[in-house]
């Protein structure tokens, strides 16, 4: 445990760090109503994100740790009522490792549950604090095959599964999220590949989250002029998602 | 030792003080049985409902369709004037319709004739001459009385819009009758109880309160043998009280409808009803006398009734209050004084009529939340609200404090104990106008002409934070003191001209009395104090020196991001003006109220608003109630809601309203996740001190959709700021600004 010490360089409360935005109504990103940080910077490029703004390191507001913590304590009633918490998302929060580990450390002193939404892409000596620290992952994977998810992601698979094997070494809470693109991610081998990494390779997966790809961040990838990749693939239908889910089963994984 | 005794099921009912006073509440305390079990349970529509239920939507489409079904031109309303009227005898087990033909409006005029009289004439019927004649040469009416005593600032207030939605042409309303008295007592029991409180008034000192008291106790014993008499011509004889379920939702509907006959008031509330007929149910359900499907139909033919009370009024009078509200409220569940949940079955019951009729924003149902309740019944309320958005959510914690746990709600968000307490009702003063008026020296902004008081204008290019402020509240004074006396006057000729006989007979003689005022336009009010403080706003004149725009420099801390260095001017702006309500003197001494609550009229206001410091622009809306202005909040619904609760209370106990729109996806992943989180939502902002919220769980696309396509959603509903509306009722305008509000988790 002695990579989770206090560092005594500075306290907690200073580290500062970059912040997208807030949002005090995050009900997707973990269990209950909970407090979403999104991080302002991420390492990816995927196709189908849905806060690119996000993704520019360096910018947004730079706020302490501490800021933050006292801003999501003002919600602990809503906490407590619906056994949500803190969620560091983005993003990527493991971009800012030390800043995330500060919030999380504050949290935890206070008693708040904390999760991680993270693509799992980081430098996982200095990120494993981080890890450690959070109640629950929420750890997007993409793909199973290379090749797909540099597709997908724009970067290697590798720092990924590294992270997942870590989490899965430490007993770390899971939920691993999928996002269902028609034409992307679909296929079943695909499916199938990601669910055998998990039942194979993992013991600490709590359970699958299929996200059908929806096209709400469109409109951000207009305003930034950035070009939307998948302007002409359609949503995620409720038959794919059936398949998808009925996959995922097949190797005794718990998908809701 | 010896076994414990076998409890004998007794058919009577559990006797205490309401055996020997009228007391209801204490009859609810010792009969009533809670319920903390599931909705499985629960009965679908019946084929006699079901059929009902589809005439009544034929005649509800054709409404629709016309405007008003019918509309009587002739007789002028009373308790007794129209014989009975049915939908289906055959069919329906509640029987009772204000005239001789279902949704046929009936004309009310003591309120005021000119408002029948517009009325018909919008819908293409003209008034009887006759009727027209008697009302405006031989009996005058509370409107005619009005604007005789009105003074010249009163009128223009009116006029410019500072003070609007007045009860000074129609029936008051906010007053609710204890109609459970009518089941429990049976009406010759309540013609003793007022007659001895009338013979208990003759004393040496004979003054004016004491002359009224006795001719309003007349008033009230007339009133209730007209209700005896209205009864018989139905077949049904109310001097004795309810001997079961059926007879007990048939009298209490019965004296409700009475009151609906003489009364088109702003608001005419049921009172707090489930859980009094739930001991009645659970009696007969005891005994065999009716199975749960008997049960639920009979509550969905009350139902139905409630949703058909109609009122005769202007096509304005609906654009501004969106579609035809009669807010016809409902309180259900809350927790009694010894902490003892009042939910019954019955309080499923009258959730379940929205399944089995399908949603419909009247009745207007309100569930007195607390943490408290039955974990299943939370949970079946929030369902209920995924499924309908039909209901609207109260702190009982909150109100129980102030008003017990026999209190209802009249309107939308105001409380009073159940034929206790009673209020006048005093609509709304536009402080965002107030506001410019406090920066052109009392001058409207719109028309330039001195309505206010001639307070210097400020004149800097610059608004200062504390010159502003200091007029600001240097108006308040002014519109205090106005308020007040223009309601004084109103009240003073509706006792006199338009009396609610019968609502009053099922009052306590000695009855406590609210004078409910209430502001809109408080988070444009907060947000433009904050502009002035945190960032720079420049004033744009006209030729005249009038104030007409403003530019804001830089931005500022905006209500509904639970910052405090805005919510807490929020905060301040209501204690402020309360207090200064709380210096009036008031008629009959009633006890001056606030609520932050705006109707749908949020739209009308601002259009008829200048460009405010904030950064709106001259006509657009207001956010509704006490919300945050649209899309200003930043930081989702539940920091939005943290601010909301900050709002005190203590200096607005006349409610404070919260809309609460969200895509069902925003709510959770799976059905089960939405529930639960709408649950803890609900616990939390209580919790928090919050005291009211709407809630609607909707999709945008939906909502398009239905602009596009009215036909094909005839019963889409939506809440608004305390109550609900047929969506396809609204107005373009308010269909868009419905949609444009801020709509948690829509990108």
């Amino acid at each position: 445990m002695s990579s989770i010490a206090r560092s005594t360089a500075q306290p907690e409360p200073a580290v500062r760090g970059w912040v997208h935005s807030f949002e005090s109504l995050g009900t997707v990103d973990g269990p209950g109503v909970r407090f979403i940080v999104f991080f302002q910077g991420c390492p990816l490029a995927c196709q189908y994100c849905h806060n690119p703004d996000a993704r520019a390191a360096r910018t947004g507001m730079n706020l302490s740790a501490g800021e933050i913590v006292e801003q999501a304590s003002r919600y602990r009633r809503y906490f407590r009522a619906s056994g949500g918490g803190v969620t560091l998302s983005g993003g990527e929060p493991l971009l800012q490792p030390e800043f995330a580990a500060a919030i999380l450390r504050l949290c935890r002193d206070q008693g708040i549950h904390t999760a991680l939404d993270t693509s799992g892409f980081c430098a996982l000596p200095r990120a494993r604090p981080v890890l450690e620290l959070c109640d629950l992952v929420l750890l997007d994977l993409k793909s199973s095959d290379p090749l797909i998810y540099r597709r997908v992601t724009a970067v290697s698979i590798e720092p990924t599964l590294a992270t997942a094997r870590l989490l899965s070494s430490i007993g770390k809470p899971v939920w691993i999220r999928f996002v269902l693109v028609p034409g992307l991610t679909d296929d079943p081998e695909n499916v199938a590949g990601i669910a055998r990494f998990i039942s194979s390779e993992l013991a600490n997966v709590e359970k699958v989250q299929i996200l059908p790809f929806h096209k709400l961040g469109e409109a951000k990838w207009d305003r930034l002029g950035i070009e939307y990749r998948l302007r002409a693939t359609p949503e995620a239908a409720p038959e794919q998602v059936a398949r998808a889910t009925e996959i995922f089963r097949s190797f005794g994984l718990k998908v809701d | 030792m010896g076994a414990p005794l076998r409890a004998v099921r007794s058919f009577e009912f559990q006797p205490g003080r309401w055996s020997s006073e009228i007391n209801v509440r204490d009859f609810i305390q010792n009969n009533a049985t809670p319920y903390l079990g599931n909705a499985e349970f629960l009965s679908g529509p019946t084929e006699r409902t079901r059929k009902l239920w589809d005439r009544v939507s034929e005649l509800l489409k054709e409404e629709s369709r016309r405007g008003v079904l019918d509309a009587d031109t002739r007789i002028i309303s009373g308790i007794n004037t129209h014989p009975p009227g049915y939908i289906d005898r055959d069919l329906e087990q509640i029987v009772g319709l204000q005239t001789e033909k279902p949704l046929k409006r009936a004309i009310i005029a003591y309120g005021g004739i000119r408002l029948a009289k517009t009325a018909l004439e919008a819908y293409g019927y003209s008034l009887d001459e006759t009727a027209e004649e008697i009302f405006t040469r031989h009996r005058k009416t509370h409107n005619a009385g009005v604007f005789h005593a009105y003074t010249p600032d009163m009128l223009r207030a009116r006029k410019s819009g500072i003070i609007t939605g007045l009860p000074d042409a129609y029936g008051r309303g906010r007053i609710i009758g204890d109609y459970r008295r009518v089941a429990l007592y049976g009406v010759d029991r309540l013609i003793e109880a007022k007659s001895r409180d009338r013979a208990a008034l003759d004393i040496p000192a004979m003054d004016d309160a004491m002359i009224l008291l006795r001719e309003e106790l007349s008033e009230q014993i007339d009133a209730l043998k007209e209700l005896k008499a209205m009864a018989r011509g139905y077949g049904f004889d109310l001097s004795h009280p309810a001997r079961n379920g059926r007879e007990a939702v048939q009298w209490t509907y019965f004296a409700y409808l009475a009151a609906a006959k003489e009364q088109n008031g702003a608001a005419m509330s049921i009172g707090r009803i489930s859980t009094f007929f739930d001991a009645y149910f659970e009696r007969d359900l005891a005994q065999g006398a009716l199975t749960e499907a008997e049960v639920q139909e009979l509550i969905d033919h009350f139902v139905m009734k409630l949703r058909m009370i109609r009122f005769l009024r202007i096509p304005e009078y609906n654009e501004l209050f969106s579609g035809d509200p009669t807010w016809v409220t409902e309180a259900i569940g809350g927790i009694g004084e010894d902490g003892r949940p009042l939910v019954t079955k019955t309080s499923f019951r009258f959730l379940q009529t929205l399944y089995n009729l399908g949603p419909a924003p009247e009745p207007n149902l309100t569930v007195l939340w607390s943490e408290r309740l039955p974990r299943a019944y939370k949970e079946f309320c929030a369902r209920v609200s995924i499924d309908t958005s039909s209901i609207q959510y109260e702190s009982d914690e909150l109100m129980r404090h102030c008003f017990g746990d026999d209190y209802a709600i009249a309107c939308c968000v105001s409380a009073m104990k159940v034929g206790k307490q009673m209020q006048f009702f005093g609509a709304r003063a536009n402080i965002a106008k107030l506001l410019l008026y406090a920066i052109n020296g009392g001058r409207d902004e719109l028309t330039g002409e001195q309505i206010g008081p001639e307070l210097a204008p400020i004149t800097s290019e610059y608004l200062d934070y504390e010159e502003t402020l200091k007029k600001f509240d240097r108006a308040m004074d002014w519109l205090a003191e106005l308020y007040v006396k223009t309601l004084n006057i109103i009240h003073f000729m509706h006792d006199k001209y338009c009396y609610e006989r019968l609502e009053m007979a099922l009052h306590d003689t000695e009855v406590r009395r609210f004078l409910a005022c209430g502001i809109a336009g408080l988070s444009v009010v907060a947000d433009s104090l904050s502009a002035i403080r945190h960032a720079k706003v420049r004033v744009l004149r006209d030729a005249s020196g009038l104030a007409r725009d403003y530019e804001v420099q830089g931005d500022y801390p905006k209500f509904g991001n639970n910052d405090d260095r805005v919510d807490q001017i929020a905060v301040e702006i209501v204690k402020r003006f309360m207090s200064k309500l709380r210096r009036q003197r008031t008629y009959r001494e009633a006890v001056p109220t606030l609520s932050i609550l705006t109707i749908t009229s949020n739209v009308v206001y601002g259009k008829k608003t200048g460009s405010t410091p904030d950064g709106r622009k001259q006509g657009e809306p207001f956010a509704p109630g006490a919300n945050p202005m649209h899309g200003r909040d930043r930081k989702g619904a539940v920091a939005s809601m943290a601010s909301v609760a900050k709002l005190p209370y203590n200096y607005a106990q006349d409610g404070i309203s919260y809309t609460f729109s969200i895509v069902p996806q925003a709510l959770g992943k799976s059905a089960a996740d939405r529930v639960a989180n709408l649950v803890g939502l609900l616990d939390a902002y209580f919790a928090d001190g919050g005291q009211h919220m709407n809630v609607n769980v909707l999709d945008r696309q939906t909502l398009l959709e239905a602009m596009e396509h009215p036909e094909e959603y005839p019963q889409l509903t939506v809440r608004v700021s305390g109550y609900a509306v047929n969506f396809t009722k609204l107005t373009r305008e308010q269909q868009l600004d419905v949609i444009h509000r801020t709509f948690h988790g829509a990108a």
